[in-house]
């Protein structure tokens, strides 16, 4: 396997403006990056830094804005730059292969899956249609979808966004392309299905020998599938060697940073704070004169790192690793950083301030004529608590109610049962227009879309300054003051208010919403989402804002997630939900050791580890969640459980284990027979 | 507390952003030059307002004069650079003078119907419901009545006066901005800036207002553009049609409806108020586009 399938030498790309008056904008600069046949090579760094623009550079998908402005594409030989639209056409698709993020955006919504895979055949090979719907159903199995001949026969609406995103798969994969590019195939995807999704690409590593460029923000995605990695910063590649180099020993600043920055399951905030990556990516037309990172870096030397472009070299001897940092042998041995504690205890347990008993909520929906009524139901019977400087974490695939549960708490959506207590006052029937202002200024919330959570017409200044008058009732003139020390408490610098959310990044735009929610200086905090969006670099700094925030102010924290590592990192209290109830409750790190709900062993199994050795036997989830209105009589998880005991699962209801310090388990599994079943369930990165 | 975490991460946004995007109204006119068909249709629409300003000057006779001796021979010549209709009336200045009523009444109209539109169309979108409900249908109704048969009815009725035709004009235009305000609140209702306005109490009316409407501005702006471009060519239909600005004064509509019988004999009669009418349509028609754009990078 030494024959290079692709090498990229010295490659840069530019983006121009739309009359090119504005001249050229160097995104990609002498990029050298070699990918051997049946390799997989991820390639990672943070959002801006060019990874996709490369991707899409190999198969000339550039668009009009994008040119190569030097350098060259060797593919098989032949120089992608240069070669001409109909060479390159009879590479697309049967030699290069590509998986986008967005796997409904990939498939032809009118078109049955069967004939969509069936075309890859028929054009490339001229395969006759027989043929082409035997290999179809064939690659079908290949990427684990059951009954594939009811698969073909479907129209991508119809299947969820796992089995979509394996349809993608099989279809690169049909025309056994030497070359298949996945662009963030799981960024996006509930764990579950990502944890499926990359069990999957590895498994079929062994099978097929397809080389993979395997693109991610997120160094743990890239540890169990790839070979080597290399790692991007500002269009260029500042680091690359073989998996376990770059997780054991990196060498450059930016893959520590990197690292250092992301939540495993074995930290949280108590022990190991995350250390962020100060500062943010620059733009890319400053152009620095040495090193691009060289604003950014701990251990930054005036002088020999500003002066001159530093180049990508060998490092210690070996070509196999590469390090683009006039310090690297300096450095010293990687060991992973820790913030300075920023919270030292867990908050004794007080009484609750917000709090939901036997919660339900449904939603029926009915014609205006027609007298059918379908109603959906979205939670049932959750009880829930949180007191004073705690934070619970809610966590779930989607479709588990948990952001209903948020918006039942914020006053969004009412609740059709139960009770729900915000600060001794019953709240759940209360629409957030029928809370008077004390209410609403006593429960804010941080909403989960960077771009959608400011309104794109206002200014910073306003939106906040806004929420001060409304919740604070401060007079207009005592604004700006107001508005600055709430941008200080975010950390960004006051003269943020004059700018328009387009002009922030992903992680002001979550800052400044933060400030927002902040301005009535509320007792409840609920976040939904706040850092699924985001890079992870710049996810840790979120999370620390908001614990810092969380032991300044004392506030209740309801943190809703899918993240399974940010949840045990930041919460200490977790409710784990599944189909709108719950199926276990308790302190953070009981419900993430044995003894734990089988939904949880599954979830826990799910989160890919940052650690190239440890992704063994895994519980994979098949299947998808039961429709909302084929709820199972029983334990609503009995459908996919892999510990299910038999038909008493599927018909009764299961029990509610109470355990030590309020840890709460429903399943009809005891307790201890958990922990027996589950004693070889070791916390990933629990080391 | 300790030392926070973040301390160093005093994050300062880059000045890129910024430096690309002029301030203020100046610098949105600027952007108006990145696009060829903006550039184009803002050029040919600011020629006719800066004929239509300067009528009185620019026109070399009085719009309603007649030369009895250009009679002989209609033609353009030097005494009339575009000829002379059956009465003698110079068409040069005729159409100079001409283009007043048409820009002003078009954009009147448009921005009624838009005011109207919008108001509707945020109600219908925002509140959903029984508003939503008599709103759409009322609209349907009236878009599917035969628009020229409505505008003869009540015009007929009401008398044509410059008035009568904005009015007209809004009242049929109206419920095409309501559908689009619609679908666009429909949308942007279910953003998390909106769900946020309500969680600090904000009423209604300020939302649609405030939180709403600004973020429609984009996609309203191009279709004012080209409903501005359509009414003109109504306003020369109901010209056409005599029910258009009361004679003798020059109406572009009017002036091809006098002359179009003699179209065999006289082409330029005609002719040159349709071509004035289609560069005025063309210039808003572009102008859309290139909006629409500009729209699309940002």
């Amino acid at each position: 396997m030494t024959d290079r399938l692709l090498e990229l030498q010295d490659l840069s790309i530019a983006y121009h403006g739309l009359r090119r008056r504005r001249g050229e904008t160097r995104v990609v600069r002498g990029l050298d990056l070699t990918l051997h046949a049946g390799e997989a090579l991820g390639l990672v760094g943070e959002s801006g830094c060019g990874k996709s623009t490369v991707a899409l550079s190999i198969v000339r998908y550039l668009g009009r804005a994008g040119r190569i402005v030097g350098g060259r594409i060797l593919f098989e030989g032949r120089d992608l730059a240069t070669v001409d639209e109909a060479t390159l056409r009879g590479i697309r698709g049967r030699r290069i292969a590509m998986v986008y993020q967005d796997p409904m955006a990939s498939l032809n919504p009118v078109m049955t899956v069967g004939r969509q895979l069936m075309e890859v055949p028929m054009i490339h090979d001229r395969a006759g249609a027989a043929a082409a719907r035997a290999r179809a159903l064939a690659m079908l199995g290949e990427v684990k979808l059951a009954d594939p001949e009811a698969v073909m026969e479907r129209y991508p609406h119809q299947l969820s966004g796992g089995q979509q995103q394996r349809i993608v798969i099989a279809m690169a994969l049909i025309a056994e392309p030497a070359l298949l590019i996945m662009d963030e195939p799981t960024t996006g995807l509930d764990v579950t299905v990502e944890a499926a999704v990359l069990n999957l690409v590895r498994e079929l590593r062994r099978r097929i020998d397809s080389a993979i460029l395997f693109i991610s923000h997120n160094l743990a995605t890239v540890a169990g599938v790839c070979d080597r990695i290399g790692v991007m910063y500002r269009g260029e590649l500042v680091e690359d060697g073989p998996v376990r180099r770059i997780f054991s020993d990196p060498r450059h600043p930016y893959t520590r940073g990197l690292l250092d920055c992301l939540p495993t399951l074995g930290r949280d905030k108590r022990q190991a704070p995350l250390v962020p990556i100060p500062g943010q990516l620059e733009p890319p037309h400053v152009r620095a004169s040495g090193c691009g990172f060289a604003g950014r870096c701990a251990d930054v030397e005036a002088g020999r790192c500003t002066t001159r472009p530093i180049p990508l070299a060998a490092f210690d001897g070996e070509a196999t690793h590469r390090v683009a940092c006039v310090r690297a042998a300096e450095l010293p041995v990687y060991a992973r950083r820790r913030g300075d504690g920023a919270v030292s205890a867990r908050p004794a347990a007080a009484a609750p301030v917000v709090a939901t008993e036997h919660l339900g909520k449904v939603y029926e929906s009915r014609r205006l004529l027609g007298r059918r009524r379908r109603s959906v139901r979205a939670l049932s019977d959750v009880d829930l608590a949180a007191g004073r400087r705690q934070t619970l974490a809610i966590v779930g695939e989607s479709g588990c109610g948990k952001s209903t549960l948020a918006k039942v708490l914020a006053g969004i959506e009412t609740a059709t049962e139960g009770r729900v207590s915000l600060d001794g006052a019953e709240v759940g029937r209360l629409g957030v227009d029928a809370r008077g202002r004390e209410l609403k200024r006593k429960l804010q919330m941080v909403f989960q879309n960077p771009d959608s959570t400011l309104n794109p017409s206002h200014t910073v200044g306003y939106t906040i300054g806004r929420a001060l008058r409304r919740l604070r009732d401060r007079a207009p003139g005592d604004l700006a003051g107001g508005v600055a020390r709430l941008l200080e408490v975010v950390r960004l610098s006051p003269e943020m208010a004059a700018r328009m959310p387009r002009q922030l990044s992903g992680g002001e735009k979550q800052r400044v919403a933060i400030a927002r929610a902040l301005a009535g200086d509320p007792d409840v905090v609920v976040a939904d989402e706040p850092v699924s969006a985001l890079d992870v670099s710049v996810q840790a700094a979120i999370i620390n804002l908001l614990t810092e925030l969380q032991a300044a102010h004392g506030t209740t924290l309801v943190f809703i997630s899918h993240d399974l590592s940010v949840v045990r990192y930041l919460a200490d209290h977790v409710a784990v939900m599944y189909l709108g109830t719950v199926a276990e409750l308790g302190p953070v790190e009981r419900v993430f050791a044995p003894p734990c709900h089988p939904y949880t062993e599954a979830l826990l199994a799910a989160v890919p580890a940052a650690d190239p050795d440890r992704h063994g036997p895994r519980i994979v989830l098949e299947g998808p969640l039961p429709r909302p209105d084929e709820r199972p009589r029983g334990c609503p998880f009995a459908t996919r459980c892999p510990r299910r005991v038999g038909a008493v699962c599927d018909d009764t209801p299961p029990p509610v284990q109470r355990l030590a310090d309020g840890h709460r388990i429903a399943c009809h599994i005891p307790a201890d027979e958990l922990a027996r079943l589950q004693a070889s369930l070791v916390m990933i990165g629990a080391s | 507390m300790s030392t926070p975490v973040t301390a160093d991460v005093l994050t300062v946004s880059p000045p890129a952003a910024s430096r690309r995007r002029a301030r203020g109204w100046w610098g949105r006119v600027a952007r108006l030059a990145d696009s060829t068909p903006a550039t184009v249709g803002a050029a040919l629409i600011l020629v006719w307002v800066v004929v239509a300003a300067l009528a009185p000057l620019l026109a070399p006779y009085a719009p309603n004069s007649n030369d009895l001796a250009a009679l002989a021979s209609t033609t353009p010549s030097r005494a009339h650079w575009l000829g002379t209709d059956h009465l003698g009336r110079d068409i040069l200045s005729r159409i100079v003078w001409g283009a007043r009523p048409v820009l002003v009444i078009a954009p009147l109209a448009v921005l009624g119907a838009t005011a109207l539109g919008s108001l509707l169309g945020l109600a219908a979108g925002y509140k959903r419901g029984w508003i939503d409900l008599v709103v759409t249908r009322s609209c349907d109704i009236v878009l599917s009545f035969p628009v020229i048969i409505l505008y003869m009815i009540i015009l007929t009725h009401f008398g044509s006066s410059a008035w009568n035709i904005v009015g007209v004009l809004t009242l049929t235009k109206a419920p095409i901005i309501a559908r689009i305000v619609r679908g666009l609140t429909l949308e942007l209702r279910e953003r998390e800036y909106v769900a946020a306005a309500k969680m600090r109490g904000e009423s209604s009316l300020y939302i649609m207002l405030v939180e709403i409407l600004p973020n429609a501005r984009g996609p309203l702006i191009v279709d004012m553009c080209l409903r501005t471009g359509y009414n003109i060519i109504i306003i020369g239909v109901l010209g056409f049609l005599g029910i258009g600005l009361p004679p003798p004064d020059p109406d572009w509509g009017g002036m091809v409806k006098d002359t179009y019988g003699m179209m065999m004999v006289w082409p330029h009669m005609a002719l040159f108020p349709c071509a004035a009418i289609s560069s005025l349509v063309v210039g808003f028609n572009l102008l859309a586009v290139g909006l629409r754009e500009i729209g699309l990078r940002d």
